[in-house]
């Protein structure tokens, strides 16, 4: 009974499946580069006569300037305001008039931007999208009224709800130097002072096709898809866009503990993040061992943590734990439990603690292993039922230092693993010293 | 978790039904496969990826719940796969991971509904635990303990969610004395007195083949799925008695009420009387909406709260035509400071198209909108599934996909104007805010 987990966990167990990417062997991309840098990816669909159109920068709010966050994603929002021939605020409108629908999404290491047509409208948004890298107009006006927009959302996705609130200082507390510990919406006080001159400062340094990958999956040859990207984006010159050098973080020798208690918590909750290697960064042997690690250990009903807590021991109403192994930076492996109710987070937490020293001495059985090697592969297999998901997991996977072969080695990647891999990436990963353990409390202590 | 922090320009609105999800300029053929023993599916064959998709509904849902018992639905929608025939609720999950099958259930307003994918190669075996699911749960007294309390801790941390809050009280207002006015996951009360013979009452009467649909998309032809439907649905009651739910409207015009919370951003819900699904004037409305508040960047209200004066980050409206009731529902969120002003502005939007109705760019707009973005639904065997299943409940028939266009484009200005005098009346709005909004409080 899965259902019953909160949304964003099932949409992360689902990510760790899918965003490691899934088989090149079902999605036979086709890949070109241009002159000026820009890679191309098709994934040709032809069950439907429409397409997806993406095009991802490789900046995201982890190269932002120092005392500027969240201008990554500001700077997504201003970027529907318009050019010298898209009227300011006419972008989504001009597809929404051709039927289409779009919208963009930042995250650390990239900022992306799509529009879902019919087929016969691919020429069309590609090139307003062209248009948008180069020639984008912004107002100051533009700008102020748009800042309060992101305020608000700041407000409805952070400052109204605690438990986000605690996310936010857990993240701050795991990178002692990283950026990823910067929420990606940006701190209040810095967002208020985002000015145009931050924006334009941003756009002219990252935006430009050698920075950026256009990734479209549909009903279209990608012969056809070439050839427009050659009339669009083609003519774009190359910049110096300069190279992605983040702060890394140094040793962390501390186990941290983030207490969060405040008066507009009505249930408690348990969570703990450990600095974890990903296929790109720190010890990325461990990367795709590590996946099936985390759904050994808490992927589902029969994973060890809900087994243990939720079904035998009665603690948790729900325990478990995710991992995505797509970063451009070292990410986190991520535990989660929710207290029963009259039961303490103190007790909850011991009976983790345990559980997890359990897992480490005595492993899974081979045939578990089978069950959650079934579950990955077959994600891939889903995730190709979706038009939707192929172009996202491949922008994911590029803007985050894999390749499109790396993309697709993930099914054979999961094949290969051994118990020993997996073994080895769990006791590497579940180190107290990299870790931040997160309470969420009613302000009058425990439980109700 | 860096899918956590991935932040959209817009917010996705879930809108809680989306029957309407109408139209089509796909090459979808769709075969009416009726099994040996009278089941119907509605079957789109698409042989190109080996795997299923099967969404199904039996009208009733959570409206079935005693009162008292509000909630009794959702458990049994919890329950389904924790124990069933010869398995119990480890071996019943541990086959469908074995299977990689995904099986859901979830009880709304007005139907329980469940869905089921799988690779093709185990197609069998996936029917298989569907019937057992339907047909044979254990109910067993471990599982039932441990999803209730999955259920009630939910609920407790749902009496702080804002959202949660704007919703229920908006709802217990607009239906007093009716099951619309609860949550279909009930309350800590009612969750907590549902017995084992309450789940079992609700399967008896509420999963019954005559008010069953089904649809089905993927890698299987008409004859292989038909002796599969008989298989899990056939031994289902043909009927079932069950109590008539009373037609209702919501109530609550004009009232104002705030639900004092110390939050930064107050949540904001506004409702008043909309149509339902049959309705003829439906798509008039459908197309009017779209044009205030349905059109995401481009409707009326994202213009003037979100781009002119960046008043919210997310504002919409949706048709939401329950089987006895009907509403037309919005929401915004916006810091405590700026409600009053954020209601003024909505409310003026509402009046002026109520009066003068929308332009004729605007019509034009709309309905190359609603015509050519609707194919873009259709993009995954399970949302094409959803959709089959979708027509058959609300009778639109076989050739709808073929209709829908006219029937959008058949929508004059004059339809629009008369629709929007019926509909758009700030004063029958019904307004829930949540939050410490200056310069509001509760009206009476």
């Amino acid at each position: 009974m899965s259902r019953i987990i909160a949304a964003f966990v099932i949409l992360l167990t689902i990510a760790a499946a899918y965003m490691p990417t899934a088989q090149a062997a079902l999605f036979h991309p086709k890949t070109h580069t241009l002159a000026n840098g820009m890679q191309v990816v098709v994934i040709e669909d032809h069950r439907a006569p429409v397409v997806a159109h993406m095009v991802w920068y490789k900046v995201g709010a982890a190269d932002e300037p120092a005392g500027k966050s969240g201008i990554a994603h500001f700077l997504e929002h201003l970027m529907f305001k318009g050019t010298p021939t898209v009227a300011s605020g006419q972008f989504s409108k001009i597809v929404a008039r051709n039927g289409g629908r779009d919208n963009a999404f930042t995250s650390y290491d990239y900022t992306g931007y799509f529009q879902n047509v019919a087929k016969d409208k691919l020429d069309l948004v590609m090139g307003m999208e062209a248009d948008r890298m180069v020639n984008l107009v912004l107002t100051v006006e533009d700008v102020k009224t748009e800042r309060d927009v992101v305020l608000e959302e700041r407000r409805s996705r952070t400052d109204n709800s605690p438990a986000a609130q605690l996310r936010e200082a857990m993240s701050a507390a795991q990178y002692m130097a990283h950026p990823y510990g910067i929420p990606v919406i940006g701190w209040k006080h810095e967002i208020e002072a985002l000015n145009h001159a931050d924006a334009l400062a941003f756009y002219k340094r990252y935006y430009a096709p050698n920075n950026a990958i256009l990734v479209v999956a549909g009903d279209v040859d990608a012969e056809v898809v070439i050839a427009l990207a050659e009339k669009h984006f083609g003519p774009l010159a190359r910049t110096g866009t300069p190279p992605r050098s983040r702060p890394q973080e140094p040793p962390q020798l501390a186990a941290r503990r983030v207490i969060f208690k405040d008066a507009r918590v009505s249930q408690a909750d348990w969570r703990r993040g450990y600095l974890a290697p990903t296929r790109s960064a720190g010890e990325v042997k461990h990367a795709v061992p590590l996946s099936l690690f985390a759904d050994l250990l808490g992927g589902g009903t029969t994973s060890l943590l809900y087994r243990e807590l939720v079904v035998k021991q009665k603690l948790a109403a729900n325990a478990g734990a995710y991992y995505s192994s797509t970063g451009l930076d070292q990410g986190r492996f991520m535990l989660y439990a929710t207290p029963s109710p009259g039961v303490s987070l103190a007790k909850l937490e011991m009976a983790m603690e345990q559980a997890l020293a359990a897992a480490l001495k005595d492993g899974f059985t081979a045939k578990a292993l089978e069950r959650s090697r079934t579950g990955l592969l077959a994600a891939a297999v889903y995730a190709r039922d979706n038009l939707f998901t192929s172009p996202r997991i491949f922008g994911d996977a590029l803007t985050s230092g894999l390749s499109v072969a790396q993309v697709e080695a993930w099914p054979d990647d999961v094949r290969g693993v051994s118990m020993e891999q997996v073994m080895a990436a769990g006791r590497a990963v579940l180190d107290m010293r990299h870790s931040v353990t997160g309470l969420l409390m009613p302000e009058d202590g425990e439980g109700k | 978790m860096r899918i956590l922090a991935r932040l959209c320009r817009a917010p996705l609105v879930w809108l809680a039904v989306i029957l309407w999800l109408p139209h089509a300029a796909m090459a979808t053929e769709i075969q009416v496969v009726r099994s040996a023993g009278g089941i119907t599916a509605w079957l789109v064959q698409e042989p190109s990826i080996p795997l299923l998709s099967v969404s199904f509904s039996f009208a009733g849902g959570a409206s079935l719940d005693q009162p008292s018992r509000k909630g009794t639905g959702n458990l049994v929608s919890g329950l389904l796969d924790e124990g069933a025939g010869p398995y119990n609720s480890l071996a019943f999950q541990t086959r469908l991971e074995e299977l990689a099958v995904r099986m859901n259930f979830d009880a709304d307003r007005d139907s329980f509904s469940g869905s089921l994918r799988t690779l093709s190669a185990n197609r069998d075996a996936a029917f298989e635990l569907l019937r057992l699911a339907l047909n044979e749960p254990h109910f067993e007294a471990e599982a039932v303990a441990r999803i209730r309390r999955q259920i009630l801790t939910g609920l407790i941390e749902a009496q702080e969610d804002p959202n949660a809050i704007v919703a229920k009280t908006w709802f217990a207002t607009a239906f007093p004395d009716h099951p619309y006015g609860l949550p279909s996951r009930g309350s800590i009360e009612t969750v907590k007195a549902i017995t084992t013979e309450d789940l079992r009452g609700f399967m008896a009467k509420a999963l019954a083949r005559d008010r069953l649909t089904i649809g089905v998309v993927g890698d299987i032809s008409a004859a292989d799925l038909g002796p599969l439907l008989d298989k899990t649905f056939g031994a289902l009651p043909a009927s079932t008695k069950i109590a008539t739910v009373p037609e209702t409207m919501p109530k609550g015009a004009g009232l104002l009420k705030v639900v004092e919370k110390s939050i930064p951003q107050s949540r904001v819900m506004f409702g008043a009387p909309g149509l339902k699904r049959d309705d003829p004037d439906w798509y008039a409305a459908y197309v009017l909406n779209y044009v205030l508040g349905g059109g995401g960047f481009s409707s009326r209200l994202n213009e003037e709260v979100r781009e002119k004066r960046g008043l919210a980050y997310s504002v919409y409206s949706y048709l939401y035509p329950l089987d006895h009731a009907a509403i037309h529902l919005g929401g915004v969120g916006t810091q405590n400071q700026r409600v009053e002003e954020a209601l003024k502005v909505i409310k003026e939007q509402i009046a002026r198209a109520g009066e003068a109705g929308i332009t004729v760019d605007e019509l034009a707009n709309a309905k190359t909108f609603l015509n050519g973005s609707f194919p873009l639904r259709l993009t995954s065997s399970g949302r094409i599934a959803r959709l089959l299943r979708a027509i058959q409940r609300e009778n639109l028939g076989l050739d709808y996909l073929e209709r829908r266009a006219v029937l959008i484009n058949s929508v004059t200005l004059e339809d629009i104007r008369r629709v929007a005098k019926r509909l758009l009346r700030p004063e029958n709005l019904l307004i829930v805010v949540v939050g410490q909004p200056a310069g509001l409080s509760s009206s009476e």
